[in-house]
């Protein structure tokens, strides 16, 4: 029998800087299965954001650019526009996408950009210390909203997937979770699928992972699973939000 | 191809295609939006890349992505634009990219006005965005001029692995001059599978490209910007670019003054020579790297009592005057910002008003 499971030839071999408990780790597996799969590690540019990710080419054997706080869909844009040819996703958190880099992100996906993203949802900013989100749920507490996220004061969490939805343009808006290995098996077949839909030659693809952040949330790593699940899931329904014709 | 009658901004475009620039992003902005309008119609007939970003800093970083996976890239803006992209155009220069920015400088600060204006040299010269950083600066004063600088902009920002910026003020941008296109230009782009991130298998091999900015290592970061340092002072060996005028004779006034004000003040030297006051200029056509021998040569000669700084702006160009002359002669500053072109007669006006006592 031979061996029936072994790191990607996408995935480096190195010792991770992310925190206990942490789930981007499983996002870069993901991703790096997939290319593997996909037999696209030479043709493939992904972009780092800012935020905890912004190393996440450390963990990969591929060309990588990174990028600034917001803009890695603008660059993805700047890339797959001169060549074509190229595999080319971003990979962002939700302080990076979300907040400051809203319009980036809306205007890549209305154009129809071919590349894909991968979005991390995990609720709070991460690197810059576990201040607020536009993704933070009602009531979250964190280093900037220290007696919890007020609706009135600051709205609702946005709800990236369904908002990208509501956009002709783009091919596939998934949202799944990598919090349990039920729902990662769904996040494969889900990157999987948007890696597909650019070889296509499909306009644009998202996956946004509803993730952890031990650390930030002052939780257990299994605490954080458990309050992922009954706190995020409810308000951030997993599903596929918009597929190709 | 003869003379051809042209827009300078329509001319820009053309010259970057003539180039072997096939990739435009760009944001509208009066007064230099003629280039996309053009580019629009043009980039689709050569096989080349048009869009339209969402923001000039959005720009900035299609610019960004776009050279880090070795493409021949541009954008044009004026001004406030320039701002916004100065994000991005730190974050190029710091991933060491080529990559050319045209700047159609309109009046400032805030919105300002949309007629010509100098007023950013600083800006341009001295980094613009956060950090340590140059650009390597042209300064066209004819839309011939601006034809060439563009064309030769990409091969130095390629030389450099650094942005290039093509300053020029919205006359330049907004005027009608004839031109004569040179030939395409001949050189390759230089071999960018060392660094760019064009795909492991377009360069045959297993090792990745990464393209990017963060150095979380003091070491490491105090040393990249040494790397940094050294290349720009490779620029200032290797591509001072002036010209003069009127410098042979016994001047008694230099004045040193870039871009289509340096053509109001050929006017006011001419008209003040059939008046007997001789009066010589240096005209910078890179700003940085900016003339300073030449300026203070030029000022030490004998004859010459004063130096005048002439620009559309309050007195930006006026700092690295003040630095080339050392003390040498008096040096001041006359010009006006707010899109008034300083007119012959008031140059003529500013440089009699000098004290020429020895």
């Amino acid at each position: 029998m031979g061996k029936t499971f072994a790191r990607p030839e996408a995935l480096a071999e190195t010792i991770t800087h992310y925190c206990p408990g942490c789930t981007h780790g499983v996002a870069h597996r993901l991703v790096a299965e997939v290319i593997d799969e996909l037999g696209i590690r030479g043709r493939t540019v992904g972009i780092a954001p800012v935020g905890c990710a912004v190393l996440c080419y450390n963990y990969f054997t591929f060309d990588f650019q990174e990028s600034a706080h917001g803009r890695a869909p603008a660059m993805a844009t700047g890339i797959k526009r001169v060549r074509p040819d190229l595999i080319v996703f971003t990979y962002q958190g939700d302080g990076d996408l979300a907040s400051i880099g809203m319009g980036e992100i809306v205007h890549a996906a209305n154009r129809g950009e071919k590349f894909t993203t991968i979005f991390i949802n995990n609720a709070v900013y991460g690197m810059t210390g576990g201040q607020m989100a536009p993704t933070t749920m009602p009531d979250q507490r964190t280093t900037t909203s220290p007696f919890g996220r007020k609706a009135a004061e600051v709205g609702m969490p946005i709800r990236v997937a369904e908002m990208l939805a509501t956009l002709q343009t783009p091919a596939y808006i998934s949202r799944q979770s990598v919090i349990k290995p039920k729902y990662i098996t769904k996040a494969r077949k889900a990157i999987q699928k948007a890696f597909t839909y650019q070889m296509e030659n499909r306009c644009f693809s998202l996956v946004e992972l509803v993730s952890t952040c031990p650390t930030n949330w002052g939780m257990t790593p299994v605490d954080a699973v458990k309050w992922a699940e009954e706190k995020m899931l409810p308000y951030y329904p997993l599903g596929e939000f918009k597929t190709p014709a | 191809m003869g003379k051809v009658l042209m827009k300078g901004n329509e001319a820009i475009g053309e010259a970057a295609i003539r180039a072997g620039c096939l990739n435009y992003f760009a944001y509208p902005i009066t007064p230099q939006s003629e280039v996309a309008e053009y580019l629009s119609r043009r980039m689709p007939e050569v096989g080349g890349v048009f869009l339209q970003g969402e923001s000039e800093v959005a720009v900035s970083y299609m610019i960004f992505g776009a050279a880090a996976c070795g493409a021949r890239v541009f954008t044009t803006s004026s001004s406030p634009g320039i701002s916004l992209m100065g994000e991005g155009i730190s974050y190029i220069a710091a991933a060491q990219c080529p990559a050319v920015f045209v700047n159609i400088m309109r009046g400032g600060p805030g919105l300002g006005g949309i007629l010509p204006s100098q007023a950013d040299y600083l800006q341009a010269t001295k980094g613009g965005g956060h950090g340590d950083y140059k650009l390597l600066v042209m300064a066209p004063a004819s839309v011939q001029e601006a034809v060439e600088m563009v064309m030769q902009a990409f091969p130095l920002s390629e030389k450099y692995r650094n942005p290039v910026m093509v300053l020029g003020d919205g006359l330049i941008g907004q005027m009608m001059e004839p031109v004569e296109f040179p030939e395409h230009l001949r050189t390759e782009p230089s071999n960018k599978d060392e660094w760019a991130t064009n795909g492991m298998d377009t360069r045959r091999s297993n090792q990745r490209n990464l393209v990017k900015t963060l150095y979380l290592v003091p070491e490491e970061l105090n040393a990249h910007n040494l790397m940094l340092k050294a290349k720009y002072e490779q620029m200032e060996r290797e591509e001072v670019r002036f010209d003069t005028y009127n410098l042979d004779g016994d001047y008694q006034v230099l004045l040193v003054s870039y871009g289509t004000m340096s053509r109001v003040c050929r006017t006011a030297i001419d008209n003040l020579k059939a008046q007997g006051l001789e009066v010589g200029m240096v005209r910078p056509q890179h700003v940085f790297p900016f003339p300073h021998k030449a300026v203070y040569e030029a000022a030490a000669r004998e004859s010459c009592r004063s130096v005048l700084c002439v620009e559309m702006c309050m007195g930006q160009m006026l700092e690295d005057v003040e630095r080339s002359v050392a003390g040498r002669r008096p040096t001041s500053w006359y010009g006006k910002c707010g899109g008034e072109v300083p007119t012959p007669e008031e140059v003529m006006q500013a440089v009699k008003s000098l004290s020429l006592k020895s």
